[in-house]
Parts: structure tokens; C-alpha cells; sequence
């Protein structure tokens, strides 16, 4: 799916606050978002710090997306359960997928490996996406996100937004 | 100047504004001294506070917000000081209360006795960055702050002095409910 319609596609769903670590399978959202003033897209410094910026935001009435690569799900473990889930703040995790199926640089492998372990055992539900049903992902997402007021995920592979 | 009286000539200067208070005795003290819908208790996630306040200041331009933090906090993610930077909010005052160590765990040393956080923020930044160390002094200047064109960042030291006050007795998820609602309540 084209970055464009994708960013479109979280506009119309209500999600009006934009903030997160960047990641090169991320990249050309975050262009986008960042030239964009209706997505005025904030560079958090950590992934850890993008959550809490989100916590913030929700708290003032806007719904957050925080992007990050999958490496920063592993910085941001204690802002998720000790903030987000704890205080039940619903956020839009967009998380990119480095080292699937043990194709990557070395540093990516671990995590490639265990990253949904993470997200299943601290129970934030979580998609992976795929081209032909991303609107529908998307939607099952938002219903969770609101209805349970928790975290969810979508996981981005290389090449699905493009 | 104890950190406990630092913080009661904070809360007696305060009018309409809103406070996200970190982890640790700082949330505990805010919670005795003056609990209020307008106060988010930060239980968990450590050195998150301003990163929070920052989301709220720039998703509600038209709320004051005013972050209380420890050293370690602080220390903690000096990044975000660089984000506050960045973004600039007027709206947003941040107080770190340093007394140099970790007392909520023990009072184990932080670095806060070398490093100048004043200068910090303000090499990030933060134009108006104070250092004080009396209560006559933190008075001026936080209700300089109060007025004035933010961000704006005051360096605090207290003694290392612990008052016995109580746990923050709210359910974290009553914390979100009140300070939704203060939020929502605030004229546009």
C-alpha cells in the first residue's frame, strides 16, 4: 500500500497525534507525517519517550500513533506496563519487523525472533499486516483500542507500505 | 530548603494549572501537601513525567502544565530535554527538586552533584533556565515562570530530608479518569 493512502487511512479512523523513533521500513510514512501539518508528526528521542508524549496526548483528547522499530518495543517494555496499560491508555503502535524470519543484520535477529512473544505476553493485541486487508486490520485494531482502552499493534513488514 | 517545603510554596502558587509529578516521594508529597483533579501521579515508569506533560502541552496549547521531577528522573531521560527543546511549548514549566540522590530507594548518589541540569536545559533549549536554592528564590522565579513565555526550566536543590507522607491512594486508572475530566473542563 501506498504511504500516502496509508496515512490517509489513520487520519479518517480519528488518530490525530503522530510521534515515534524512526525506522528505514518506517521511513516513508514518517516523511510523509513530518512534511504534513495535519500530522505535525513530533521526533521523540526514545521509543520509551514517544509513549509517554502519547500518554499525554491521549490525556488531552487526541488519539495517539507512536511509530518505532521492532528494537525499540524492547526500550519501551516500562512505559507500556507501567504507563499505558496501567493507566488503560489507548494508543496505535505502529512497529516495524527487522530481522523476520532471520534475515537481517545481526543486531535484529533476537528480537526479529521474539517480538511477538513480547507483545502476546503482555497481552496488547496486535495484526500483522498484510497488503488486501489492511483497512480491515485496522478497524478490528481501533474497536479493541477503544473498547478495552489498551495499546494494540500493527506490525509492518518490509515492502507493505511503501 | 527541604524538598517537601519546596513543593508546598509550589502548590500555594499554583491557580489553574496542571501537574504530572514523577515516580517516588515527589508524587507522594504533591499527594499530601495538595491532591487535585489537575494532578496526574506518575506511580511507574520512571523519567517519563516530562515526556507526558510534553504530550499533553502540545495537544492542549491552552493548559499550563508543570512537571515535578527528581534528579534521577531527570538524569534519567535527558533526551527528552532536547525535545522540549525542540518543540518549545509555552505552556509548559518543568522543576527538577534535586537533591542529589535516589531517596525514594534508598538514597543512593545520582550524578546531580557534578552535572548542571540548569545548563542542560538550557543548552538544549529551554531559554529560561533557573537555578535556585532558597524558598524566596524558588517563589520569584516559579511565579516568573507562571507568567511568562514558556518553556521554562527552574534547577531546584533541596536538602536530602524524608518527610513521612503516605502512598498516592488513587487507582492509576482513576488518575486517567480526573484528569481527563479537568482537562475536558478547561474553557478553550
Amino acid at each position: 500500500m501506498n504511504h500516502e493512502h496509508f496515512c490517509q487511512l489513520l487520519k479518517t479512523r480519528g488518530f490525530d497525534f503522530y510521534t515515534g523513533v524512526p525506522c528505514s521500513i518506517l521511513s516513508s510514512i514518517i516523511k510523509y507525517m513530518s512534511e504534513d501539518n495535519v500530522f505535525s508528526y513530533v521526533s521523540a528521542t526514545r521509543e520509551d519517550e514517544a509513549i509517554g508524549l502519547a500518554v499525554g496526548a491521549y490525556m488531552a483528547g487526541k488519539q495517539p500513533v507512536v511509530l518505532m522499530q521492532n528494537s525499540g518495543l524492547g526500550q519501551s517494555v516500562n512505559a507500556l506496563t507501567s504507563l499505558a496499560l496501567l493507566y488503560k491508555i489507548p494508543m496505535l503502535l505502529l512497529i516495524s519487523w527487522r530481522g523476520f524470519e532471520g534475515k537481517d543484520a545481526p543486531e535484529h535477529l533476537y528480537m526479529g525472533k521474539c517480538m511477538m512473544n513480547f507483545l502476546d505476553i503482555m497481552k496488547i493485541p496486535a495484526e500483522i499486516a498484510e497488503t488486501t486487508r489492511l483497512t480491515e486490520q485496522l478497524n478490528q485494531l481501533s474497536k479493541k483500542m477503544c473498547k478495552q482502552k489498551t495499546p494494540v499493534a500493527l506490525i509492518l513488514k518490509k515492502g507493505v507500505i511503501t | 530548603m527541604r524538598r517537601y517545603d519546596a513543593i508546598k510554596v509550589i502548590a500555594t502558587c499554583l491557580t489553574n494549572e496542571f501537574v504530572i509529578s514523577c515516580n517516588g516521594m515527589i508524587s507522594r508529597e504533591l499527594f499530601t501537601i495538595k491532591d487535585q483533579e489537575k494532578n496526574f501521579y506518575m506511580l511507574g515508569s520512571m523519567g517519563l513525567a516530562p515526556a507526558i506533560g510534553l504530550g499533553v502541552s502540545l495537544a492542549k496549547p491552552n493548559a499550563k502544565i508543570v512537571i515535578l521531577a527528581g534528579d534521577g528522573n531527570t538524569l534519567m531521560s535527558l533526551g527528552t530535554l532536547a525535545t522540549i527543546g525542540k518543540t518549545s511549548p509555552k505552556n509548559f514549566i518543568f522543576v527538577v527538586l534535586d537533591n542529589e540522590c535516589h531517596e525514594s530507594t534508598g538514597g543512593q548518589q545520582t550524578s546531580s552533584s557534578i552535572t548542571e541540569l540548569h545548563i542542560i536545559a538550557r543548552s538544549s533549549g529551554i531559554k529560561n533556565s533557573k537555578y535556585v536554592n532558597s524558598v524566596t528564590t524558588l517563589k520569584k522565579h516559579f511565579v516568573e515562570a507562571l507568567s511568562s513565555e514558556g518553556p521554562s526550566f527552574l534547577h531546584v536543590k533541596v536538602d536530602n530530608v524524608r518527610v513521612d507522607v503516605p502512598r498516592v491512594s488513587i487507582e492509576p486508572t482513576e488518575i486517567t479518569k480526573r484528569f481527563v475530566n479537568a482537562l475536558i473542563a478547561l474553557p478553550r
